[in-house]
């Protein structure tokens, strides 16, 4: 039962991170229908400037900061340099073109920061674990990163259902010419949209930095998993986001305690270890192409 | 007229390169060139596979490096079976390329039968992505091997055997190769240009309109999906050969966005132009990482500006032929 609930949370916290990284990705895409496959080297961007601004200042909030912005601006350039040409292309020139924005990062990063990755701490006021069951004590950066992805969820549905940008984000995924044509500036609206899903990914970056290893190609592991995000949920929909981050980092964790169990009660010990670490990493891509056989436009696609 | 006259002499031309560079090889002293050349054959092979459903049927794969990392591991895994003597299923194994090869590529067929399947009940991203998803599964399948080298790989003692050729030299075995390349190419010319490559075709122009024609798209998307995953298991099963080693790699997703870049590099849906594309591509990586440890702060920028100015690839600038 501890486990089951230490593993639910596990889920949740991973859930709550690719959120962050699925709700910028699932935007950019139902609004402007491009694939950005860059989306995860924007995660890897903020993760190392957080790491740099800390190593220097000693701040955890300047590492925010400095994730937030690092990200944001560096979304906000490969979208004026690059990405802005690629809107009435089809898919498969936007796969190449970021394609190739992937690996200049990933050696531009290594070039700047060096090879060897860096370390960032669990800041101060966030280390430690608080008691939530007997006998279960649950670290506290891990729920502080699960409150960040419920406030993201919360404010992002203020923000699209609630504010004059929501509604010209809405207005511009149902018909673009229309917008252009009632005089939105509808090129900055696209280049906002894009930091902000920058900064979404900075966010991520600088939360997970403590919690999982900061080094290069980071950002493609989690863009995969991102985009299995987006499909599961329905591309283009930020609430199928969120029901799709959250199932696929509950299977992924749920699995990860459970399969491995299982598979003993049929196989030898050794050979259930390596098939289970094997069936675990695979077993979200299994629940994507089931959900895509039943529901070939995902659980909850954005309404056109 | 002139454009077919262009198109004999670069086809002729690149056809004496291909067959000339083991000789270049020798006279320049330098034995890399030559396995730079087997490189650009094998992934040729792929490329002009993949060609024709992302060229011609517009079905964006991102997931092929799964059937080149099959073909690559049955021939390891039978390899490993044959050389450790422990049957397989049974089976005591083979050396045989003749029973070897085939066996790779009915693997590759059937995989293919089932992910073409499943796929094609999607279209547009879901597609490119289930077959991503797809691969990504038999990446951790290759992985989780342990017995077969999980992580590492799995080396190979020595290539498969054919009957009065030697595969174990180098320049025979480059031969071999281009033969491949040269019958494959021709076999994926003769498929596009028939009656089912016409409907292929059609398909990917307006497929609302061949339905109402009465076509039913499934079956021609499906054949040509298996077709394309059986010339890029060749290429996988050549690989293993060559490097006489293979690894989850080969099934990668990069290796996949490898392949689609190549293409569209080369030209889409122009089958010849894949080929040129695989020998600017592989001579580009050489070339760059020879000159710069940090080669990809070049290759990357280099993919982005294909992507964004190269509409009709090497292939559509010589010949004018179209493009996708």
């Amino acid at each position: 039962m501890i486990l089951f609930v230490e593993q639910a949370l596990n889920g949740l916290q991973y859930g709550s991170m690719l959120f962050l990284l699925a709700s910028g990705l699932t935007l950019i895409f139902g609004i402007m229908g491009v694939i950005n496959l860059t989306h995860g080297a924007f995660y890897m961007v903020g993760a190392y400037s957080a790491a740099f601004a800390v190593l220097s200042t000693g701040s955890f909030l300047v590492g925010i900061a400095a994730a937030l912005l690092g990200a944001g601006l560096y979304a906000v350039l490969v979208e004026v340099a690059v990405v802005q040409w690629l809107y009435r292309r089809d898919h498969l020139y936007q796969v190449l073109a970021t394609l190739g924005l992937i690996l200049f990062t990933n050696e531009a990063v290594s070039m700047i920061f060096g090879r060897r990755p860096p370390l960032m701490d669990i800041p101060p006021f966030l280390q430690g674990s608080i008691p939530l069951l007997p006998g279960l004590d649950y670290p506290l950066m891990r729920i502080a990163f699960i409150v960040t992805g419920a406030l993201v969820a919360i404010g992002l549905w203020a923000l699209v259902n609630h504010t004059r940008v929501g509604m010209l984000i809405r207005a511009g995924a149902d018909d673009r010419e229309m917008v252009d044509a009632l005089g939105i500036d509808i090129r900055r609206l696209y280049t906002l949209v894009f930091g902000l899903g920058g900064a979404l990914c900075g966010l991520a970056g600088v939360m997970a930095a403590p919690l999982l290893a900061i080094e290069i190609g980071m950002g493609e592991r989690v863009l995969i998993t991102t985009f299995v995000v987006i499909v599961i949920g329905g591309v283009g929909s930020v609430r199928g986001a969120l029901v799709g981050a959250l199932l696929v980092g509950m299977v992924d964790s749920l699995g990860r305690a459970y399969i491995p169990q299982l598979l003993q009660l049929s196989l030898p010990a050794s050979a259930a270890d390596t098939l289970g670490a094997g069936l675990v990493s695979a077993s979200i891509y299994v629940l994507m192409a089931i959900v895509l056989l039943v529901r070939p436009n995902g659980l909850l696609p954005a309404r056109r | 007229m002139m454009t077919s006259r262009l198109r004999l002499a670069v086809v002729a031309g690149g056809l004496a390169l291909l067959l000339t560079a083991p000789l270049l090889a020798q006279l320049t002293g330098s034995a890399g060139l030559l396995g730079l050349a087997n490189r650009i054959a094998i992934y040729a092979i792929a490329a002009v596979s993949l060609d024709l459903i992302l060229g011609y049927g517009a079905l964006v794969s991102f997931g092929h490096a799964m059937f080149f990392g099959l073909g690559g591991y049955a021939v390891g895994v039978i390899a490993f079976h044959t050389g450790a003597g422990e049957p397989l299923f049974g089976w005591q194994g083979s050396n045989a390329a003749l029973i070897v090869w085939p066996l790779a590529l009915v693997a590759c067929a059937l995989l293919a039968t089932v992910v073409g399947t499943l796929s094609l009940k999607t279209s547009g991203v879901q597609f490119i992505m289930i077959t991503l998803a797809f691969a990504q599964m038999v990446f951790f399948v290759l992985i989780s091997l342990q017995s077969y080298g999980g992580d590492d790989g799995l080396l190979l003692d020595r290539r498969n055997t054919l009957p009065f050729i030697d595969l174990s030299r180098p320049m025979t075995f480059y031969y071999v190769c281009v033969a491949l390349l040269v019958a494959w190419t021709a076999f994926c010319a003769r498929v596009v240009n028939s009656r089912f490559g016409l409907v292929l075709q059609a398909l990917r122009q307006s497929e609302r309109r061949s339905i109402n024609l009465g076509v039913d798209p499934f079956p021609f998307r499906l054949t040509a999906f298996v077709i394309s995953a059986i010339g890029t298991g060749l290429a996988g099963v050549l690989w293993a050969n060559y490097a006489r080693f293979v690894s989850p790699d080969m099934a990668a997703w990069s290796k996949s966005g490898e392949f689609i870049a190549i293409v569209v590099l080369g030209g889409l849906g122009t089958l010849l132009g894949p080929i040129a594309g695989t020998a600017v591509f592989i001579a580009l990586e050489q070339i760059l990482s020879i000159w710069t440890e940090h080669w990809m702060i070049v290759m990357g920028p280099i993919l982005t500006l294909v992507a964004l100015f190269g509409r009709r690839g090497i292939a559509g600038r010589l010949f004018g032929e179209r493009n996708g």
